[in-house]
Formats: structure tokens, sequence, C-alpha cells
């Protein structure tokens, strides 16, 4: 396996979707290539630091805002009728 | 090396009775499915539009947009998955709006250069996060995703921050399986490119500047506006 096949199997290798031959010439892959072992390695923690990262969480105070507004509108749109969205 | 674990968002038939109660006027349950996916959906509007504000309206107009149509909403698909496609098209709409000068598109066919292709392959350090502060990682997280076209950033956040199956994106997007998974690919070594410079292992006297040496706040070259690759 070249290093531009693992490359375009990364993705489905890293959501575990592959099926056992093709995963385990990956990992046969990875086992002897150092460089593809670091790439696969750091996707995988970019990944994980994004998704843990609580990157642009809403505050409480401002989400209770909104839901209160958007419960309000919700009401002034129910009395006005159906409308066309 | 181990697969990816995804986040759920929530048992499905409970999201469904959540549903049919609004759909027969019961506001308090509307109510709960506002409670349920705010925060996912404003996650994904700041995502997109990079503006607080514009995502703050996203919310409110996803959410209207949901409680008007919900009768259309045939039950075939997660209601969550609907109103991701609801918010993504508001949030779309911003970004147009506030960049006019600029076609703003999912189906845009995005250039096939070797810009994912790794270049920078030095480890990581380990825990590399723990080299910044929260406030400091945030700001190179934002910036470093900044740096996307709308597209590819869309795609990641839906898969990889909200945890959405690629069946689930595709559907989201009306993009095709494998334009989400072309696209995913791309974001996540794009991605992973453009963090290596923060988080590479910095060996003692090597002459370079340690990763906490950079200057986050000036950092021009990270995050360079949108759709710019």
């Amino acid at each position: 396996m070249k290093c531009s096949e693992f490359l375009s199997e990364l993705t489905s290798y890293l959501d575990g979707v592959l099926d056992e031959k093709t995963k385990s010439e990956l990992e046969n892959h990875l086992s002897w290539c150092h460089n593809c072992y670091v790439v696969c390695d750091t996707t995988k923690k970019t990944i994980e630091i994004y998704r843990d990262s609580q990157l642009y969480e809403l505050p409480e105070d401002l989400r209770s805002r909104l839901r209160s507004a958007i419960m309000t509108k919700c009401q002034q749109q129910r009395k006005r009728g159906p409308q066309s969205v | 090396m181990g697969a990816i674990q995804n986040k759920l968002t929530g048992p499905v038939s409970e999201e469904l009775t959540l549903v049919q109660a609004a759909k027969r006027g019961d506001d308090s349950a509307f109510e709960e499915l506002v409670r349920r996916y705010d925060r996912n959906v404003f996650r994904i509007a700041q995502h997109i539009t990079q503006n607080r504000e514009d995502a703050e309206d996203v919310v409110q107009e996803a959410f209207l947009k949901a409680y008007g149509n919900l009768a259309q909403f045939q039950e075939q698909s997660k209601f969550y998955t609907w109103l991701v496609r609801i918010a993504v098209n508001e949030a779309l709409m911003k970004l147009r709006r506030r960049k006019p000068e600029r076609t703003v598109s999912l189906d845009e066919d995005i250039k096939t250069e070797d810009d994912s292709l790794p270049r920078e392959i030095a480890d990581w350090s380990p825990n590399p996060e723990q080299q910044y502060t929260q406030a400091e990682l945030r700001e190179i997280l934002s910036k470093t995703i900044q740096g996307l076209p709308p597209g590819f950033r869309t795609v990641f956040v839906l898969r990889d921050v909200e945890g959405l199956s690629t069946e689930e994106t595709a559907a989201a997007l009306e993009l095709s399986v494998p334009a989400v998974k072309s696209r995913l690919l791309r974001a996540r070594l794009q991605l992973r490119e453009r963090l290596s410079r923060y988080f590479q292992r910095r060996e003692p006297g090597d002459g370079k500047t340690g990763a906490r040496g950079e200057d986050v706040k000036n950092d021009k070259d990270v995050a360079s506006g949108d759709g710019n690759q």
C-alpha cells in the first residue's frame, strides 16, 4: 500500500467503517510508515481537540433569553395563523 | 490506533414523541425540543457564520421556521437532521448577505489542488492542547477553522463536532455521500496541517521558536478568510 492510498482511506479508518481486510492492510502500512502514523495520529487528535473544545458554547443567560424570544414569537405566529415560510 | 467515538444526540423515540406533541399544538413539547438542540444549532451557526450575532439570529430563525413548518415534517428522518438543514441554510444566507462579493455555496466546486496533502509531518507534543490556556486554545481553534472554505468547515462541524453520521450530514446538506466523505477528509487534513504549527513537538535547543512562543493574536497566516484555499 502506498502512502497516497493510505491517505485516501484515512477518514474511513478513523471512523471505524472499513472492512477487516482493508483495515488490516492499513494497520500493516502504519506499522512501518512513520509519516503516515504521525498523520493518522495527529488527525485523530485534531478531531478530538475540536470535539472536546467547547468552542462556541451558548452561555446560559443568552440561552434562556433566546429560548424565551423563540417561544414568544412562536405563539405570535400561531395567533396569526399559518405562515408561508 | 482506534476509531474515534461520536457523541449521540439523544434517543430518537423520545424526540419523535415531542415532535408529535408539538404538532398537536403542545408548545411545551416544542420548547423541550428547543432546549434539546439550541446549543447544537448555535455551535453550527457560529462555525458557519463566524459571527456571534448572526449565530443568535440563526438560532431564532431556524426554530421559528421549524415551528411554522412542523406539519410538513414527514417524520421519516430525525427531527434534528431536519432542523440542522434549516439552520445551515439560514447560516449560509447570513454569510451571503455579509459577503455578497463571494459565492457562498455548499455545492461550489472547491479547487482540488494538493492543499490537503500533508506537508508538516512532525509529531505533536503529548497533550498539545495543555500547552495553552483555555482562552488561547479557543482562539487557535477558532482562527484555524475560519481559514477553511464554508463547505469544508460545515461538513467538519456536522460530522466531527456534532457527531452526525455521514448519511445524516449528506441529507442535512443535500450533498452526496461521496462529496461529504471527500470534503471531510480534506477538512480534517487541512485542520491537522494548520494546527501542527502550534502543537508540534519541539526539541530543546533546536533553534526554533517554541510552540508557546507563537504569537497567537498576531498570527495572520492561520485565518486568512473564507474560501481562500
